[in-house]
């Protein structure tokens, strides 16, 4: 019998980058099968060109043995293939049974809506799934665990014989995920295929029967979950060397600059606690969602936090960015278009933004110094091209970077946060922020704060690396851990172990 | 600094262009009198326009200076019937305008609504607070030196010329020479970015709308003194000529860029309208008519460039 779903030879390139290599996949009715690798490894390009979003360069789709095109969302979805993506397209303020019908709403004489039908067929769908829910309470106040599950009724009302679930879990609290699972399974036991997309790979192991894993835009794996273990998993999803890619100079730290205790934010982030010495580099580790950039959003003083302290060389820092920068935190932010640079503005403004204070002459901008810690930044940053009054709009991602950083720089800091220093920058100058990052450390004995995704780069990079799962901080790793120990610490996989032992 | 000249060439050529139509028209607009009587005419409009400016740089905006104008005014009126001495009521004046702004500025900041809607509503209290305290009064019989601020000169030129240039001249180099001018366009680009590098938003923000309040009080001395008499409704409709100026002279609308000369151009333009139509021998009831497509046409022009400009861009980035 042929498979319900057969992609093969998938090909696609953006740009002069090739996002899918040759990729097979399959899926067979009432099959759980998870879709796993690290972020831009092609996991969401396949998904996009199954769902109608991208069409392949090459490459075929059967379904059911029929070769299809799917050119649009709207053919996927006649199809029978329906994505649920992490933010969910819902309306917070309209009923569960308005959000289950919008935009095709069954229609009586005159054009009325046949609010009976509708409810008709909401029952039916909850009960095929096996829960109750009040199908006139408003979507926004039964929380997000519902809405996952109002956008599963939803595609099954759709008439949906592949689900695609994308990164399903992130938002849930475990009874909700415990209850999504419950779900998965009897919407397997129909016959359903649900292609499972997650970081979480404890949740791989209990909930799908298959996992293919991709790797660099390639299929580099695909086997029975129950042949598998996770070190199979972790070596195929990470697979590079570590080699010298990252140059650093570790020297004793100094003493303490930053000191976090206790940290909370009820629902985000909880008992916090670590320190950042004077010439380390602290990494942070953590999948998305696991409170990493929420923490230091909070040490910088952005968002709020219910208890806890910081203190800066064993003085509170306050909790305003303002102040934060004065007394010599610096904070990188992960959005570089909407947090870290003004686009409209030259090189020039931007560099210069966090030190306008101190750029005073007479009344006036200092407009020599100005000039002179531009262009100092420019040359020691390498920025391309090296003109101060270009817009940073017309820059190039890597070069954005570079004037974010360099705006950081100029104003000193004594703690400097990075978080994804090097997201969207290509090879040459993320190993010249790398660099710049050991010298600063040990020529200058600042303190750095490191988020990222890549966990070679971290690892690389840190004196010393913090993991962080589900708002708690899990492990702390010495300089020289592995990639797979890391991905095990914060994927849970490891706390999964201790309750077993437990 | 951070904006393309093309607004202010473009407002310069129209401006040339209208005065050439005048010139063949009718000769005797030309004459020095009538020019000085049309700066005169527009000095309240453009130092109010300059204050407009600072909210708008930063994405803000206040409708709310129509009746500012009307408290001030009132306020002016009454003190100096009680005998306070001009340059005291002058103070007073831009005193009344700075708190009404500052009311302004603290509940945006505070309660995080867009200024729009803070405006809006302190528009109709001020005015109710207004109309309850005269009791929708006019005052009448104001003192010979009050109505006379705006008539004095000093070197040949009346003193609302004087006044304008120099709001002119501050503000050219408060918005593009100091720390306090270059946060106003980094708010109005990219508030989150300019908060995360260290910039006091909310006393940015705050601190626009005491600037205009202020200027708005300033600019009261050269508009309630032209009046034997001041109403409680004065001033309605003074927000919409000023936000025309600053639009039509190129300041963006969701702010991070306009500049000074392209304001005073823009105030120029649209005080002149009324004048020009008169010699023209146009109605002068078209007046309000020709301001607003003013703006309409500011906003066409915006979007063209706009779209011409990000196709620049990608030529750039494509080459680089």
């Amino acid at each position: 019998m042929a498979s319900l779903l057969e992609m093969t030879g998938i090909q696609k390139h953006f740009g002069g980058v090739q996002a899918l290599k040759n990729v097979d996949f399959d899926i067979e009715a009432g099959e759980v099968h998870a879709l796993v690798g690290e972020n831009g490894a092609g996991k969401s390009t396949l998904i996009k060109i199954l769902s109608g979003a991208y069409t392949p360069d090459s490459g075929t789709i059967k379904i059911e043995g029929q070769e299809v095109t799917i050119a649009n969302p709207r053919q996927a979805q006649a199809l029978g293939v329906v994505t649920i993506y992490q933010e969910t397209s819902l309306y917070p303020d309209l009923s569960v049974l308005e959000n289950l019908f919008m935009g095709r709403q069954p229609r009586r004489r005159f054009g009325l809506l046949d609010w009976g039908a509708m409810k008709k067929e909401a029952e039916a769908v909850f009960k095929r799934l096996g829960v109750d829910i009040p199908l006139s309470a408003r979507l926004g106040d039964l929380g997000k665990a519902y809405a996952q599950l109002v956008e599963i009724a939803k595609a099954l009302s759709q008439k949906a014989r592949i689900l695609v679930m994308d990164e399903a879990t992130a938002a849930l609290t475990s009874d909700d995920v415990e209850r999504l699972f419950g779900i998965i399974r009897t919407m397997r036991s129909q016959g359903v295929a649900i292609i499972y997309i997650s970081h979480r790979l404890d949740e791989i192991f209990r909930v799908t029967d298959r996992v293919t894993v991709l790797r660099d835009g390639e299929r580099v794996g695909s086997e029975r979950v129950a042949n598998v273990n996770q070190n199979w998993l972790i070596q195929r999803m990470v697979g590079r060397e570590l080699t010298n890619l990252y140059p650093r100079n570790i020297r004793a730290p100094g003493k303490v600059l930053l000191e976090v205790g206790n940290l909370t934010r009820i629902g985000v982030f909880e008992n916090v606690s670590f320190s950042l010495r004077e010439g380390e580099i602290v990494g942070l580790a953590g999948l998305v969602g696991s409170g990493r950039s929420e923490i230091v959003r909070a040490i910088f003083g952005i968002d709020r936090y219910d208890s806890g302290t910081v203190l800066l060389e064993g003085k509170p820092l306050s909790s305003k960015p303002w102040e934060a920068v004065q007394s010599g935190v610096a904070l990188l932010p992960e959005d570089r278009s909407r947090q870290g640079a003004i686009l409209a503005m030259p090189v020039r403004a931007n560099m210069t933004l966090a030190v306008l204070h101190n750029l005073h002459k007479g009344g006036f901008l200092d407009e020599k110094q100005e000039a002179s810690i531009t262009d100092r930044f420019i040359q020691a940053l390498q920025v391309r091209p090296p003109r101060s009054e270009l817009p940073v709009a017309s820059l190039s991602g890597g070069n954005q970077q570079k004037v974010v950083l360099g705006k950081w720089l100029a104003s000193n800091p004594k703690v400097l946060i990075l978080d994804e220093p090097t997201q969207g920058v290509d090879v040459g100058a993320k190993a010249e922020i790398h660099q710049l990052m050991d010298r600063l450390v040990n020529e200058l004995g600042v303190g750095i704060l490191m988020i990222s995704s890549d966990l070679p780069e971290v690892l690389g990079m840190a004196d010393r690396l913090l993991v962080m799962h589900r708002g708690h901080l899990v492990a702390e790793l010495p300089r020289g851990a592995s990639p797979e120990q890391a991905m095990a610490k914060a994927t849970g996989l490891e706390a999964q172990g201790i309750a077993h032992v437990r | 600094m951070y904006v393309d000249r093309g607004r202010q060439y473009s407002i310069a050529g129209f401006l040339a262009a209208l005065l050439v139509v005048l010139a063949l028209a009718a000769g005797n607009f030309f004459s020095l009198g009538n020019f000085s009587d049309i700066l005169v005419n527009i000095s309240f409009v453009t130092i109010a326009a300059v204050g407009m400016m600072a909210v708008i740089l930063t994405g803000q905006i206040d409708i709310s200076i129509g009746v500012t104008l009307s408290i001030c005014s009132t306020v002016a009126a009454i003190a100096s019937k009680a005998g306070v001495p001009i340059p005291l009521v002058a103070l007073i004046s831009v005193g009344t305008g700075a708190l009404l702004g500052l009311v302004n500025g603290l509940l945006v900041t505070r309660f995080k609504v867009h200024s729009i809607i803070v405006t809006l509503g302190t528009m109709s209290v001020f005015r109710g607070l207004l109309i309850y305290f005269t009791k929708g009064a006019w005052i009448y019989s104001l003192p010979q030196d009050f109505r006379s601020v705006g008539l004095g000169t000093f070197l040949g030129i009346q003193n609302p010329i004087w006044a304008m240039i120099i709001v002119l001249l501050v503000a050219a180099w408060l918005f593009s020479s100091t720390a306090w001018g270059r946060s106003l366009y980094a708010v109005g680009s990219n508030p989150e970015a300019a908060r995360l590098s260290g910039i006091r938003v909310p006393f940015v923000q705050a601190s626009v709308f005491v600037v205009l309040g202020a200027l708005v009080g300033l600019a009261t001395m050269f508009y309630a003194t032209r009046f034997s008499t001041i109403q409680s409704n004065t001033g309605q409709g003074f927000e919409f000529v000023v936000i025309t100026a600053v639009v039509v002279g190129g300041v963006n609308i969701f702010g991070g860029s306009g500049t000074v000369l392209g304001v005073a151009l823009g105030a120029l333009l649209v005080g002149i309208t009324g004048t020009a139509l008169t010699f023209l021998g146009i109605s002068a009831y078209w007046e309000q008519a020709i301001q607003g497509l003013f703006i309409l046409l500011a906003v066409a022009f915006d979007s063209v460039r706009l779209r011409r400009r990000r196709y620049v861009l990608q030529k750039v980035r494509g080459g680089v």
